[in-house]
């Protein structure tokens, strides 16, 4: 199968060592890691946000030669905030930055994330939750190759966390599509097809989920072990360091 | 359309000496329209519009309601800018005026973008904008104290306070011209703006890196707003009030506001001009000491309103 996403070191000063990454279509790939980890600087770089170093190329359009025009159509970034400051309706702010209004797909979207009550009310005046669907709304607005979103579940009551899943594994089987999509709750892991653990600044492991899930690498930096009652701490070491 | 007809309106009005004057002496009334009341009337408006489209392109740019060409600091800078040039450097020519007065308001925008960041919040930047108008308040002060003119600080009382009297078309145009092409530069930037509305990481996203387009549009404000405040000082709240109205016509939308707010802009300082000829005769009120009168509750009322959505 083709690369859909194709990442040749990419690198942050002081945050993210030069990386590789190649990412097929149509798959989901949680990204994990402890706090401070690198998880959102890995986003950035491959959204083309900041990067020190490196290349990246979507269906073989390297980023850097790509006008603004086009960028809608090959990625979009959902950033961990969750801040409007103005008020904008939520309907305005889901089709802002899409290359062109389809009245249709914008509808089915507000309809699969039941947006339509609000669609009218300023964004800037939702709770934290509404405001991270809208924002969703918004990444997914454009239906680009690839959707880099930065802890979309963060915020969402249970049935949106699994219905948000749900969307998206709709959405890449649908589009043909890829996501990349960073998780505080390590368990999801398991509705993603790959995963890859950030630590350091760099990608420690690259595995299936249930093969994550019991790895001696997760263990290691998130610091719990998986008991017969969940997660525990594992170890009593001293706070880690930053990469 | 409501501008232009206020703008003829502010032009023509009083038309009783005009009439008069017409009948005793054409060539006189001619010259009273052009020379006196045409620059007058230019000014007012032109500057009206800067602010708007200036304060709605610094709101955008720092995404904060509360930004605007006097809050951040950047009319004071400018009028330090332009009384230096002035007194100091004994400039006469009004465009080089200008560039002393763009200077002054750049460095006070670069000094809110140390002292605040780039994106701060709202009571960071109005504390750093306090503070760099006040600072540039008092070095003013000093500057004018020091002047080799002992007159320096009479002299510049009406012109600092914002006026439109007595200026000349050569001063309109030192003005507005480098102000009009800012201007138009600054919307251009419309989309990058909206887009900026989404996060400073989306728009980077998206292609238009948030750095480059900050610097921009704080140059650009910096060149429209010092060339106005050196020809007529610093004029208060329009560049606040403006974008704050124009946003209720763009959907909340903080960068195709520029346009709206500059029209707004327009409206309000010559409406503003308007009323201050109804002084006593023999009195002069500034406009900018009635834009300040207005504009203070306002801004107070501004004020309260944000701090209720957030307690909300």
């Amino acid at each position: 199968m083709t690369s859909l996403l194709e990442a040749q070191g990419v690198a942050i000063e002081g945050r993210l060592h030069p990386t590789d990454l190649d990412v097929e279509a149509g798959s989901l790939v949680a990204l994990i890691g402890a706090n401070g980890s690198g998880k959102t600087s890995l986003l950035r770089a491959l959204a083309a946000v900041e990067m020190s170093g490196g290349r990246v190329a979507i269906d073989g359009e390297d980023l850097a030669s790509v006008p603004p025009a086009r960028r809608p159509h090959l990625l979009t970034f959902l950033p961990a905030s969750r801040d409007v400051i103005w008020p904008i309706r939520a309907h305005d702010l889901i089709v802002l930055g899409s290359p062109r209004d389809e009245a249709e797909r914008i509808d089915r979207l507000l309809d699969r994330l039941e947006l339509e009550s609000l669609a009218d009310r300023p964004a800037n005046q939702l709770s934290t939750g509404e405001r991270a669907r809208v924002l969703l709304a918004r990444a997914m607005a454009p239906s680009p190759r690839l959707l880099l979103l930065d802890e979309p579940l963060s915020n969402l009551d249970p049935y949106w966390v699994l219905r948000t899943i749900e969307l998206l594994r709709e959405t890449v089987r649908e589009a043909g599509c890829s996501a990349v999509v960073s998780l505080h709750d390590i368990d999801r892991v398991s509705s993603f097809d790959r995963a890859l653990l950030v630590d350091q600044g760099r990608i420690a492991a690259d595995l299936a989920p249930a093969a994550m899930l019991g790895s001696a690498e997760l263990s290691r930096s998130f610091r719990v072990e998986k008991g017969s009652s969940g997660w525990r701490i594992s170890s009593p070491e001293g706070p880690r360091s930053s990469p | 359309m409501a501008l232009l007809v206020l703008a003829a309106l502010h032009l023509f009005v009083p038309l009783g000496p005009l009439i008069e004057l017409r009948r005793s002496d054409p060539a006189l009334a001619s010259l009273l329209l052009t020379e006196i009341r045409l620059p007058r009337t230019l000014l007012a408006a032109g500057y009206g519009a800067v602010l708007g489209m200036t304060g709605a392109a610094l709101q955008a740019n720092f995404a904060n309601p509360l930004a605007s060409p006097d809050i951040t600091g950047s009319s004071s800078g400018a009028a330090l800018g332009a009384v230096l040039g002035a007194y100091w450097f004994a400039i006469a020519d009004p465009l080089a005026l200008a560039a002393f007065g763009a200077g002054g308001a750049g460095l006070a925008l670069l000094a809110l973008i140390l002292l605040a960041g780039r994106r701060s919040d709202t009571a960071t930047l109005l504390l750093a904008g306090v503070a760099i108008a006040l600072a540039a308040g008092a070095a003013t002060s000093l500057l004018l104290a020091l002047a080799p003119s002992p007159f320096a600080f009479y002299d510049s009382f009406e012109w600092l306070m914002g006026s439109f009297v007595d200026r000349s078309l050569p001063q309109a145009a030192a003005a507005l011209i480098p102000a009009g092409i800012a201007c138009a530069l600054l919307a251009r930037r419309a989309r990058a703006l909206d887009l900026m509305a989404l996060g400073e990481d989306v728009a980077a996203s998206l292609g238009f890196p948030p750095r480059r387009v900050g610097i921009e549009v704080v140059a650009l404000s910096a060149i429209a707003v010092g060339a106005c405040v050196s020809v007529c000082g610093a004029i208060g709240f329009v560049g606040l009030i403006a974008p704050y109205a124009a946003r209720r016509l763009t959907g909340g939308h903080p960068g195709r506001a520029m346009v709206p707010a500059a029209l707004i802009g327009g409206i309000l300082l010559v409406l503003a001009d308007l009323a201050v000829r109804l002084a006593p005769a023999g009195r002069v009120i500034p406009v900018g000491i009635l834009t300040t009168v207005v504009g203070t509750p306002l801004f107070i009322w501004l004020v309260v309103g944000m701090r209720r959505r957030l307690a909300s």
